[in-house]
């Protein structure tokens, strides 16, 4: 079967290829941890602990053993599947992955979608129509948004929308106090609400969603618009263009089906980076919004050296851009037939 | 219990919950029933069990509003209309009565007959005496804040009778009633607990941590951490009036632009402990709060371990260098007390005290000239990120004023992670900033951890023999006992001329409310839902 799907069989071969890299961070993510400034023991000991009860709980934390062997432990764990426990969240660290990485994930997805529905046309339109108000337009917002820090454009969504004329509901999160979170199934709310055929939670969700979303949005257009943008010129000013022009084709068609496919592929590459890099940013929004994120989870948890949280941290991000990659991958052969795995 | 609670059970835990909640899907935050309270704070509820290792400071009010105490402390007006808890009162909480024996080493308590916990058990001197043992035996902050009340080990409690507990003192202290009544020695279900407890786990410290087992004015009703807790009443509850809150909800907003805006539109009615700066800008619109944290002062400390600082002199001229005044407004926008020129003389044992010490840099300069260090040195001062709020304005205003007298001062950020080590075990950071506050507000626990040789907040490496001694003579002794008021006074007297201590100002716990009342300050410095109502 791997011999007769050369595209599985690549598929694979990719997966394996990413195995040191885990292996890699596992490692890194394990001695970094140690090397940061702060003792655990201190911190997690409480407001009034003396030197026999910090010395307690080192021992209850299992620091006081030697660091070869508190790598064997973790590792040990990790093959069962068990990332440890998580001493600020004072739960499993797979249980608050499983719980905020479904929240980051629909908030940056959300941006994505809405930034990519108005990054794509704008730069597009700003292409064709070099020097107009569109392009004008299109640099406008892509100053502005790349300028903007997120916290501050958060704030001032707040402001406007909910505190001056309080037609945004109140940022308390992923959802108002007043509903229940929906039966988890995926950690997405919209998704599990729909499924659930809960509609009033999917709308309470849903209206949460817009500000952050909208923020987020801004701050990720840019890249995508400008990327999109100098695909295109690029896209229309070459041979096959000026040959399919040359042939007689339809505006539209030379557009979308020549230009526009052929830009495509530096903007998913843009696409993929911007992915990770508003995960990334996602901390400062989710700290404005009270959004229950992986960003706020890692910050705090590395504040007080709560390692074994933040080790789950990198090594979900880890994985988790193991699979980006491996989309995009996937995306460019669909995108442009031309490109074959096994130029790789 | 927590977030494996599912809609259903939510749902069915009470008639009028599962009445009123369809009806509010469709209502506004600011609508909601008279006996829902929202609260924002910024800190996150890490278990529900504050005898557990690494428990957070925010989780104490789950001790506090869910579980009871033998004892509690009585009610207070402050000088600004709010309300305090009263030190000097004790209340009975489950206790029904106590009796002290003749030489203080026997403290026999009367059990409510009408207690039971939440599963409808009756709470008997047993579950006292379970856990008053978990909190002595399990190791970190509750067996050392059990030891400031002289409470150490197990055979120390008894269950006499079914109503009947006591307690043995190895020596007589006034500070065992009121360490009683803080939240650590709070009474647990010990059936529910031992039931759930492995051999790994005798004190079911992982139940525990999920499931609160109390017979408190509140249960938790849902848990989710790092983003909201709810308390459902209890309506059995005997440990005080009944609380006019049917359901409270804390939820986590970790941005204080955030928290404020929320609670300036109404749609939450408390924000709990928000910075100076909002409170002082909210005190004209809204009911701000802002209690002085008693036995609490804002300190710059300079460590005798760093040459410089043994000379009496230096100190002194750094005390009379310092900005006093634009550090109370820049770092804590006047919320708090003074604690800089007052008399010298001392006629009283209230503590925190203002110092004889105000701004006077020529007066501060000639003690320079009078000290071995005339041409002046250079120190690094430390202060911690995580306290930057308070910490980093007031030392860029120490910076500014020592430079005037030659101490050519340099600031030093340490993340939060490490400051405790450094600060507090370490204890080697020449001149930092400090902040202790005592729980049991008298001025020898305050001198026991911040000026005993060795001890935790003495972070300036002090010792001097006298206070050893007095400060050991005071801890236990009566505050009527003649002998006492002389030995504070002498103690105040050494360490505010010795200065191993700075005071800058006395901070304070600033709450606001928009649509609520009853807010009372506790020494705990969490929210008390209990007396709360809304208004």
């Amino acid at each position: 079967m791997l011999a007769s799907s050369p595209r599985l069989r690549a598929t694979l071969l990719r997966v394996a290829q990413s195995i040191p890299v885990v292996i890699g961070v596992v490692i890194i993510s394990f001695l970094l941890t140690r090397a940061l400034p702060g003792d655990p023991a201190v911190y997690f000991a409480g407001v009034a602990a003396d030197t026999a009860s910090i010395e307690q709980t080192r021992v209850a934390m299992g620091l006081d053993k030697p660091l070869v062997q508190q790598f064997f432990i973790y590792v040990g764990n990790l093959l069962q599947g068990d990332l440890g426990q998580s001493l600020s969240s004072g739960r499993s660290v797979a249980a608050d992955l499983a719980k905020r990485l479904p929240a980051s994930l629909e908030l940056t997805l959300s941006a994505l979608i809405l930034a990519i529905v108005i990054a794509v046309p704008l730069g597009v339109l700003a292409a064709t129509r070099p020097g107009t108000w569109v392009d004008h337009l299109c640099r406008v917002v892509v100053t502005a948004g790349v300028s903007l820090p997120t916290f501050f454009t958060g704030i001032l969504l707040i402001y406007i929308f909910y505190y001056l004329l309080g037609i945004a509901p109140s940022p308390l999160g992923r959802l108002d106090f007043i509903y229940l979170d929906p039966d988890h199934v995926t950690g997405f709310y919209l998704i599990d609400a729909a499924l659930m055929g809960d509609w009033e939670t999917w709308r309470g969700a849903a209206k949460q969603l817009i500000l952050p979303a909208t923020t987020l949005a801004l701050f990720t257009l840019a890249p995508i618009a400008r990327m999109t943008r100098a695909a295109m010129l690029t896209a229309l000013s070459s041979d096959f263009i000026r040959t399919a022009r040359a042939a007689g084709l339809s505006n539209r068609t030379i557009l979308y089906r020549y230009a526009f496919r052929n830009a495509l592929l530096p903007v998913v590459t843009t696409l993929g980076m911007v992915f990770s890099f508003a995960l990334g940013a996602n901390v400062l929004v989710e700290k404005v919004f009270a959004w229950p994120g992986i960003g706020s989870y890692a910050v705090e948890a590395l504040v007080v050296s709560d390692y074994a949280a933040v080790q789950g941290f990198v090594l979900a991000m880890a994985l988790l851009f193991v699979a980006l990659n491996l989309v995009i991958d996937l995306l460019y052969t669909a995108i442009d037939p031309r490109i074959g795995f096994s130029s790789k | 219990m927590t977030d494996t609670t599912s809609r259903r059970n939510f749902l069915k835990m009470g008639a009028a919950g599962a009445s009123v909640l369809p009806f509010l899907r469709a209502m506004p935050a600011a609508a909601q029933g008279s006996d829902t309270l929202v609260v924002v704070t910024g800190a996150t509820i890490n278990s529900l069990d504050l005898h557990r290792s690494g428990t957070s400071r925010a989780s104490y009010q789950v001790g506090i509003n869910c579980y009871d105490r033998l004892l509690s402390f009585g009610t207070k007006q402050t000088p600004d209309g709010g309300f305090s808890y009263d030190y000097e009162v004790i209340e009975p909480e489950l206790a029904e009565s106590w009796t002290e024996s003749e030489d203080g080493l026997t403290l026999t308590f009367k059990l409510k007959s009408n207690a039971t916990f939440w599963d409808g058990r009756k709470v008997t001197a047993q579950d006292v005496k379970w856990s008053f043992d978990r909190a002595v035996s399990v190791g970190g902050f509750p067996t050392v804040q059990m030891k400031a009340g002289g409470l150490e080990r197990p055979d120390q409690f008894e269950a006499v009778d079914e109503e009947t507990f006591v307690i043995k003192l190895d020596r007589a202290s006034k500070l065992t009633i009121p360490d009683l009544a803080v939240p650590v020695p709070y009474i647990m279900n010990s059936v529910e607990a031992l039931a759930n407890a492995t051999e790994d786990d005798p004190w079911a410290t992982e139940y525990l941590h999920t499931t609160p087992a109390g017979s408190g004015a509140y249960k938790v009703a849902r848990w989710t951490p790092g983003e909201q807790l709810v308390y459902e009443r209890n309506d059995d509850w005997v440990g005080g009036p009944l609380p006019a809150l049917q359901r409270v909800v804390i939820r986590e907003v970790p941005s204080p632009a955030t928290r404020r805006a929320l609670v300036e539109r109404g749609d939450v009615q408390v924000a709990f402990d928000i910075p100076d700066k909002d409170a002082a800008e909210l005190a004209d619109t809204l009911d701000v709060f802002s209690t002085p944290v008693e036995n609490c002062i804002h300190c710059l400390n300079p460590n005798f371990a760093f040459e410089p600082f043994q000379d009496s002199n230096v100190r002194k001229a750094i005390a009379y260098a310092i900005p006093y005044e634009d550090i109370f407004q820049a770092a804590a926008y006047g919320r708090g007390l003074p604690m800089w020129g007052g008399e010298e003389e001392i006629t009283d044992i209230a503590w925190p005290r203002k110092t004889q010490y105000y701004t006077d840099i020529d007066k501060a300069k000639e003690l320079m000239a009078a000290s071995g260090y005339a041409d002046g040195f250079d120190v690094p001062l430390s202060i911690s990120l995580d306290l930057a709020s308070w910490m980093e304005p007031t030392a860029l205003l120490v910076q500014e004023a020592l430079g005037e007298i030659g101490i050519n001062v340099t600031i030093e950020k340490i993340p939060g992670a490490n400051w405790r080590t450094a600060v507090l075990v370490e204890k080697r950071l020449p001149l930092h900033l400090e902040n202790f506050g005592g729980w049991l507000n008298t001025p020898d626990y305050y001198f026991f951890w911040a000026y005993q040789d060795g001890h935790l907040f003495n972070s300036s490496n002090y010792r001097n023999e006298e206070v050893e001694e007095l400060t050991n003579a005071t801890l236990h002794m009566p505050m009527d006992d003649p002998e006492y008021a002389p030995k504070i006074m002498r103690m105040f007297e050494i360490v505010l001329d010795e200065l191993p201590r700075i005071p800058l100002y006395q901070p304070a716990l600033n709450v606001a409310m928009n649509g609520a009342e009853g807010y009372e300050f506790w020494f705990h410095r969490q929210l008390d839902v209990r007396p709360i109502t809304r208004a």
